[in-house]
């Protein structure tokens, strides 16, 4: 077989072109965001699932009744990002983390700001940080982060 | 003569009688899918001594999101043929699934011999970026987390809950890529020793290059057959004694990243505690889930993992699940091991996961 000496290639962008409903569940997660609070919802056994579900994530069961939960949080689990890709939430090295907000069962996929890796430990206290309200259109990104708080 | 073992599931046996798979690269340019898969599904038939016209069933796995175009699996058809047509489904998920479609199918008794097929290039887009599409849209997706750090998330999890540490993570490593070097389907295999692995950088701590797979693209193909006419195929043919898929919480964020209930449980249906296991081929595409996983799985010490090199050697999206099977199954025709585990995986951290008992015929 002769060596191919050229290889075609061409662009293609995929695009789904159409907008959809989030529900009233993740509805009311969103505009709660959007006030600058973070919302969860009661599951079967009266445990808080935060982002919240339509269902109980173990069970099935709908859940139902919001329930405010953080501002403030603990970190579950956290991974240091020194190099971050060109669409990570950052350009500066920062972590990933789970955090369980306070009055929360579950946990939430989120950033955290620390100036370098040594600052960042599982179990650490975070808090929530929001856009300017002028800024937040109801989406993750207005939750712009968690910061460590202060320990003295 | 032999006869084939009783299932656990079903009622009807069912072997793997010829596995075949590209060798897997970084990137392959000068073959598509479908001229990637063509020599693949020649030599799984040529194995069996079978043609198309063997075939009842034909069953694949592959994802759209790679090749960013809708059907695509449609196109890839023209690897086995269309005509005369045969009965045929497609999953969009790892090939191991499309096995698992197929085990159902020939169940049901009508069909006795099935073809399954997967393949990815992870080398077309951003594997990162179209990984990210998998996660919840409203409250994930949007921060384009990479799978990396998603997976350090669990490996980080793992490390406080006492299970596991860095230097565990790395002989993970270094055992796999030294083992691969017997595997000519490879695509990474070296000797390196814990102490050097060590010394890399981290990508997303705790994880350092070497606990995570490589970009692979590749193809692999299997054939099915029911019943005692797998012995006319081959002398020892690979028998699903049982087979189970268990799923987690689309959310990881209510799970437990430390443990894998779903395997935990996949693994009593399907009976991997209920004899010694010589041999399992896990699904881990990252350093420290072979650690969780022969954990979830309750497999002993004595257990050989992935002598292939697993995942972290070679691991083609769509088609690294099946090929755990596939090796599992070759250990049992090669008669190197009579009882084996597959394993694989699909979605965020592992959140599905299907595994099979594999036996000799006694």
């Amino acid at each position: 077989m002769a060596e191919p000496t050229e290889v075609y290639t061409s662009t293609h962008v995929l695009e789904y072109p159409y907008s959809r409903s989030v529900g009233p569940v993740i509805g009311a997660f969103l505009t709660g965001l959007r006030e600058g609070k973070i919302v969860g919802i009661r599951g079967e056994n009266g445990r808080v699932i935060v982002p919240p579900t339509e269902y109980d994530p173990e069970t099935g069961a709908e859940t139902s009744g919001f329930v405010d939960v953080g501002p403030g949080g603990v970190i579950e689990t956290w991974a240091w990002v020194e190099h971050p890709r060109d669409d990570a939430p950052r350009s500066t090295p920062f972590a990933w983390a789970l955090v369980r907000l306070d009055g929360a069962d579950t946990a939430l996929l989120h950033v955290v700001d620390a100036a370098s890796k040594d600052e960042v430990t599982t179990g650490a206290r975070v808090t929530a940080h929001f856009l300017d309200e002028g800024e937040r259109q109801g989406r993750i990104q207005d939750l712009c982060c968690f910061q460590l708080e202060e320990t003295s | 003569m032999s006869t084939a073992p009783q299932p656990k599931q079903g009622t009807r046996p069912v072997a793997i009688v010829s596995f075949a798979q590209a060798p897997t690269q970084r990137r392959i340019e000068q073959a598509n899918e479908v001229e990637l898969l063509m020599p693949v599904i020649s030599e799984v038939y040529a194995q069996a001594n079978m043609t198309k016209d063997d075939v009842d069933f034909v069953c694949s796995g592959s994802t759209d999101y790679l090749i960013g175009g809708p059907f695509s699996f449609v196109t890839a058809l023209d690897a086995v043929g269309v005509w005369p047509p045969k009965r045929e489904s497609h999953v969009e998920m790892d090939a191991a699934w499309a096995l698992y479609e197929s085990w159902v199918q020939l169940q049901e008794g009508d069909l006795d011999v099935a073809l399954v097929y997967g393949f990815g290039k992870s080398s077309l887009g951003d594997l990162q970026r179209i990984l990210a599409l998998q996660l919840d849209p409203y409250t994930m997706a949007p921060l384009w987390p990479d799978q990396v750090s998603l997976a350090a998330l669990q490996a980080q999890a793992m490390i406080d809950r006492g299970l596991a540490t860095e230097e565990d993570f790395a002989g993970v490593a270094s055992r796999s890529r030294r083992d691969a070097m017997n595997n000519p389907n490879a695509q990474v295999a070296n000797d390196l020793d814990v102490a050097t692995l060590l010394k890399e950088e981290y990508i997303a701590s705790p994880l350092r290059r070497h606990c995570v797979p490589p970009l692979s693209d590749g193809a692999a193909a299997m054939i099915l057959v029911a019943g005692d006419r797998a012995f006319d195929v081959v002398d020892r043919p690979a028998w699903i004694t049982g087979i189970d898929h268990r799923i987690e919480a689309h959310a990881f964020g209510v799970r437990d990243l430390a443990t894998s209930p779903s395997t935990t449980k996949a693994a009593h249906m399907a009976g991997v505690g209920e004899g010694d296991v010589d041999v399992a081929e896990i699904h881990a595409p990252f350093a420290h889930q072979e650690i969780l996983l022969a954990s979830a799985l309750g497999l002993s010490s004595a257990t050989t993992l992935n002598p292939s090199g697993g995942p972290l050697a070679a691991n083609p999206l769509m088609a690294g699940g099946l090929i755990r099977f596939g090796e599992a199954a070759n250990r049992i025709m090669d008669g190197t091991a009579s009882r084996a585990v597959a394993h694989a995986t699909s979605g965020p951290i592992l959140q599905q996961n299907l595994v099979a008992v594999l036996e000799a015929a006694s």
